[in-house]
């Protein structure tokens, strides 16, 4: 297909770009196959406005005369309005934007088209293979082995080639074990905390059914993380009756007879549907500027969102408390065991693990709890907030997840390495992106996609020492300690950055930020000087005597 | 004093608690726990004090204090509890403003720093600094000796055409004799914000004197021929008050007059606003929907945003419109304070410095008679009288700070401080209800005033971002006042609930950096005359360097704080970076647990939810 069929009228002049608290600007459109181009015609000061087609999530039209205006609303969450003259040309542009920004194949999508303009220094591709997490593992603990059971993607669709288990289990008995789980999603390692060699485990539901189905080898597997004598804990994110019900379907839970030494803890997180309705309602009530305190607040409270938050943070918590504290190996779960359990290990591991509080680490943890553990994000992200489909499939899941992140970065501002930026930019690059790290749902769609070969990874571009610096948080500090954030609601904030980003003047608080950094950077470069003064001042000394 | 009492968290419920020894002093509380931390109460900030039914574990005592600190005693013997809190009652109760702390408190200074500390910030200074006395308005010595209104200043400033009758006259006409005068003179607009109290007009009444006054504020004014009459009340309240021989300006009646009602509640309304707030935020175990729900039903949020909304009316009509503006409520004295002050605030870049605050807060609202005492309740007396109208102006002024953090030379930690001594009776400043009853006292006498302290301790208050040139003089703030720009002001209202605040404080970090930037700038000088020293002359006596401590270690105090507050909401100095030894504490899923231990009491306390860092 060409992208030149869709485009009927490629260019449009005298077009008016309006931006929310920007001033209203005339100039140039042109659509190309993936850009939405527009460029103000002012010579001195040229602006310029690239929008990507697939980061719009839904456009409206509307005529007033034959002057036509199309109101784009983004997956970022901005929206931009577009006065075209002529009734004709802006029909077709609206037509071409509907059409291009909905494309069905994958491999038409930009990051297939995408030409790096810089120089690849690492690929991205390779840089957080699952064989260097193990390596790290093998220093501390040789309890655990790689398994390639998986290898077809045969065991288990949604896992990546290689997954970490039990060293007494076989391939074998993985392969009875994946039989017994949703999905296939057999029990594998997520985090080993080093401190007390407490580890966290993830899966799907166990598949017992009404007739209360047990599979030996399920059991041995995940006792096998226990210590001796000592118990674990199966944190569900499912309340008890859903799990209940789950039976009558096929799925169910892990019943204490046939896990004696298990405790099962039900932690309900909403399910992704939920949060998909709960993320419109908020950004709903974050774009009408005209609801008085007593609306916003009862609009804020009714999309649910900020509980959403509290409970996520509440269930990560309890697992990085069973580990830490309580010295107990931990099971997570919901459902298919990729969506809240992702939301579980992954919250969990920021708050155990100094490493997932650096940029590379927790580019690791995204690439391994998300990517590889294979969250669907090709059908979670399809759409955002503006979408009126109504598919049952999309969902703020990961979204959440980077809110979570930001509200303990909240608590820890010093303890990370990355700054909100980062989280924000993540957030862009899993809605739409010129780079192939979210496509498909999972590593078997993107080995089918051969994405490390068609396409540049986020990371390639991100680890650049040019980029890398913008992500950076000035105030960081290493904290080796584990972070307990609070949870109250008073302690909990919308994430403006996100939500409230295009709907409010940001430059004193940009120019603010900009300070702030400044005095660090300041602070450095004094420290630096009367170091060097000193030294200097003691030679003269040492000279004299 | 009482030994083995227990200090519970406030917020736990795992019953986490402290166990020390609680004094009772002339003026304070005190508390020392077993690691010899103390925690002061003063008398004067006690609000109310609550006995709960005897536990097994002894008798709970329930102090809230007015700077919000919630206090959670166990004592273990009922009469010892029954003392405390029969001693308590007594004193915190004061009778006669004598008794307060601020007539016993001494700082040691003599007595012409005593004198200086009160000079130090001078009305009339700040009158000449806004342009006035100047061809239009004057001095009016109408007010001297108190004659005309009991309740304002003795020197007042009117336009000059309004002559002595026609004060009189329009002081008649007003409640309480609160005849419109200057709060502020906008010098490049020539424009006004002028303040008085509801015109006694009834249902009909006029009075030629009032309207003259109007009409000699707006000719005061060169560049604009019309005025705003700003009436701070709900249409409904003030028409109600027109039953009562009260109400509202005509426009009938005044030339010129813009007349515009803006509808913030009154201090009852106020009151149990934040009565429903405190209510809220106290909870333990709170779902975000309740919070939220119970923070849009308290309407705390939707009443600093109609305060700040009148401001920023006041200030658009003096600064876009050039047009003077007469500031009202009810006596004059609480909406009025509020919104004058803020537009000022909004108008003029010096009352956002340190200095100018001080000056703005001597000014609206010391001088034209807030009544501080009775809102604060500092003496026993009608509990229907109090109301958080001076919070309300801080809370409004912190929401500014954070919507513009390079505008302001204060800090949060500045206007908490300050909210923190309008209560505390512990210096002068805001003893009494207005200044004759302050010079009745003798205040400058027999008390010491509050800014120079303030001053003292300036670095705290600083705020590192502040950019002086970020406004020039005379340009308008603009604020963004739509709903989702007001938050919740966690570091008022939950000031002693650590376990609520970030762990780590951005603020205090970028404040001791700035601090140290200072002090490496002096280094760096220092360094560099030594080494200049050195290379001109030779042989100089070795001078041995001095060890850089950028962070001094807090000394402890022995003596009740007389100043400092004894815990800061956030950890100050190298205690920001560090998280100290952590253990496990809150929960606030109790249902959980105990249904998870009854089931299972083998396991022990596995807590849900969040853990806490003591610090």
């Amino acid at each position: 297909m060409e992208f030149a069929e869709l485009i009927k009228t490629p260019r449009a002049d005298n077009v008016v770009l309006h931006r929310p608290f920007h001033p209203a600007v005339e100039g140039t459109l042109c659509l190309t196959g993936h850009h939405l181009i527009f460029s103000s015609r002012r010579q001195d000061n040229a602006e310029e406005l690239w929008l990507l087609h697939s980061n719009i999530d839904s456009i409206e039209k509307r005529f007033v005369g034959s002057l036509g205006t199309i109101i784009i609303k983004c997956k970022d969450l901005r929206i931009i309005q577009l006065d075209i003259p002529g009734m004709e040309e802006c029909l077709n542009i609206a037509s071409s934007i509907e059409a291009l920004s909905t494309l069905d194949s994958v491999t038409l999508m930009y990051p297939f088209f995408y030409r790096p303009m810089f120089e690849v220094l690492e690929d991205g591709w390779s840089s957080f293979l699952l064989e260097q997490e193990f390596e790290l593992l093998s220093s501390v603990t040789n309890e655990w082995r790689l398994s390639c059971v998986n290898k077809e993607f045969s065991v288990c669709p949604s896992y990546p080639p290689v997954v970490i288990v039990p060293k007494c289990v076989d391939d074998e008995a993985l392969r009875k074990v994946a039989l017994f789980r949703h999905g296939g999603r057999f029990p594998v390692l997520s985090y080993y905390h080093k401190k007390n060699g407490m580890v966290m485990m993830r899966s799907s539901q166990p598949l017992t059914g009404t007739n209360g189905r047990r599979c030996k080898e399920d059991e041995k597997l995940i006792n096998a993380t226990l210590r001796s004598g000592r118990r674990g804990f199966v944190i569900d994110t499912r309340p008890l009756n859903v799990a209940q019900q789950a039976r009558a379907k096929g799925g169910g839970f892990e019943q204490e007879v046939h896990y004696p030494q298990w405790r099962r803890i039900h932690k309900y997180i909403e399910r992704f549907n939920i949060l998909q309705e709960s993320f419109i309602k908020l950004v709903e009530a974050c774009n009408d500027q005209s609801h008085n305190m007593d609306r916003w607040l009862s609009k804020l409270e009714a999309s649910n969102w900020l509980t959403h938050i509290k409970e996520l943070l509440t269930a990560a918590c309890l697992a990085a408390q069973c580990i830490d504290r309580e010295g107990a190996s931990v099971l997570v779960h919901g459902s298919e065991g990729t969506d809240s359990t992702l939301q579980v290990t992954s919250l969990a591991q920021i708050i155990l693990d100094p490493r997932c509080r650096t940029i590379r680490g927790f580019e690791a943890l995204v690439v391994r709890e998300w990517l590889q553990a294979g969250h669907p994000f090709q059908q979670r992200c399809a759409q955002s907030a503006y979408s009126n489909s109504k598919q049952k499939w999309e969902a703020p899941v990961f979204l959440l997840f980077l809110e979570c992140v930001w509200q303990i970065h909240r608590q820890f501002p010093c303890s990370f390495e990355f700054n909100e930026q980062f989280l924000i930019m993540l957030f862009e690059h899993a809605y739409a992106s010129q780079f192939g790290t979210f496509l498909g749902n999972n590593e078997n769609e993107r080995a089918k996609l051969k994405l490390p070969q068609k396409t540049m990874s986020l990371w390639s571009w991100v680890n650049r020492p040019e980029e890398l610096s913008r992500f950076q948080n000035p105030l960081y500090e290493a904290n080796s300690l584990v972070i307990w954030p609070s949870v109250a609601p008073q302690s909990l904030q919308l994430w403006e950055g996100v939500f409230l980003r295009w709907n409010r003047p940001s430059k004193f608080l940009e120019e603010a930020e900009e300070e702030r950094i400044n005095i660090i950077k300041y602070n450095k470069e004094l420290q630096a000087k009367v170091n060097a003064l000193r030294r200097q001042l003691a030679e003269l000394e040492t000279d004299e005597q | 004093q009482v030994e083995q009492v227990k200090l519970l968290d406030r917020f736990s419920t795992s019953n986490k608690s402290l166990t020390g020894t609680l004094y009772l002093t002339a003026t304070h509380l005190l508390f020392i726990d077993s690691s010899q931390r103390e925690t002061w109460i003063l008398h004067h900030h006690i609000a109310a004090v609550e006995k709960l039914p005897l536990t097994t574990s002894g008798c709970p005592l329930v102090i809230q204090c007015k700077n919000f600190r919630i206090v959670h005693f166990v004592v273990p013997r009922e009469r010892d509890c029954h003392d405390i809190y029969n001693s308590l009652l007594q004193l915190s109760r004061t009778a006669k403003y004598e008794d307060l702390y601020a007539f016993s408190y001494n700082p040691k200074q003599n007595e012409s720093e005593q004198v200086k500390g009160w000079q130090l910030i001078d009305l009339a200074e700040e009158y000449k600094r806004m342009g006035v006395p100047n061809a239009y308005w004057q001095l009016s010595d109408a007010n001297r000796d108190y004659k005309i209104c009991e309740t304002y200043p003795r020197e007042l400033y009117v336009p000059r055409t309004a002559s002595k009758p026609i004060i009189v006259g329009s002081s008649k006409f007003r409640s309480k004799g609160r005849f419109p005068v200057l709060s502020y003179y906008h010098k490049s607009k020539e424009a006004a914000i002028c303040r008085c109290s509801q015109p006694l007009s009834g249902f009909s009444a006029r009075c030629l004197e009032d309207e003259h006054m109007l009409q000699a504020i707006s000719k005061a004014n060169p560049s604009n021929r019309y005025m705003y009459v700003m009436d701070t009340r709900p249409k409904l309240n003030a028409m109600a008050n027109r039953a009562a021989g009260k109400g509202y300006e005509n426009e009938d009646n005044y030339s010129n007059i813009r007349f515009q009602f803006v509808g913030i509640e009154n201090i009852h309304v106020m009151r149990s606003s934040l009565q429903k707030l405190l209510e809220v935020s106290g909870t333990r175990g709170l779902s975000v929907n309740d919070f939220l729900s119970g923070l849009e039903n308290s309407g705390w949020l939707r009443h600093i945003k109609a305060v700040l909304d009148a401001a920023v009316f006041l200030a658009k009509a003096i600064a876009v419109e050039s047009a003077s503006v007469l500031v009202h409520c009810s006596d004059g004295w609480d909406r009025t304070s509020q919104v004058c002050s803020l537009g000022a605030l909004l108008l003029d870049s010096y009352y956002r410095t340190i200095k100018g605050f001080m000056v703005l807060i001597e000014k609206d609202w010391i001088s034209f008679g807030h009544k501080f005492s009775d809102r604060c309740c500092q003496l026993d007396g009608d509990p229907k009288e109090i109301s958080p109208v001076f919070t309300q102006f801080l809370e409004s002024v912190w929401n500014l700070t954070e919507q513009f953090p390079q505008a302001f030379e204060y800090n949060e930690a500045f206007l908490l401080q300050i909210h923190e001594h309008v209560h505390s009776c512990q210096f002068g400043n805001f003893l009494g209800n207005c200044q004759k009853e302050r010079e009745e006292l003798k205040l400058k006498e027999k008390t010491y005033s509050l800014w120079p302290f303030l001053l003292a301790e300036l670095k705290k208050y600083r705020n590192p971002l502040y950019n002086p040139d970020f406004s020039p003089e005379l340009t308008l703030l603009e604020p963004n006042t739509v709903s989702f720009n007001f938050k919740f002001w966690r570091n008022m209202y939950h000031q002693f609930d650590r376990s609520m605040h970030p762990r780590q404080s951005v603020f205090n970090l970028i404040m001791n950096t700035s601090e140290q930037n200072k002090q490496l700038e002096e280094d760096i000088k220092e360094l560099e005359a030594k080494i200049k020293q050195r290379n001109g002359q030779s042989d100089v006596v070795l001078v041995k360097e001095q060890e850089q401590t950028a962070h001094p270690a807090p000394v402890a105090q022995k003596t009740p704080p007389c100043f400092q507050k004894e815990q800061l909401p956030m950890p100050v100095n190298d205690a920001v970076r560090t998280i100290e030894g952590s253990n496990t504490a809150d929960n606030r899923y109790s249902e959980l647990v105990s249904e998870f231990s009854k089931a299972e009491p083998a396991v022990v306390s596995l807590e849900y939810g969040v853990a806490r860092m003591t610090c």
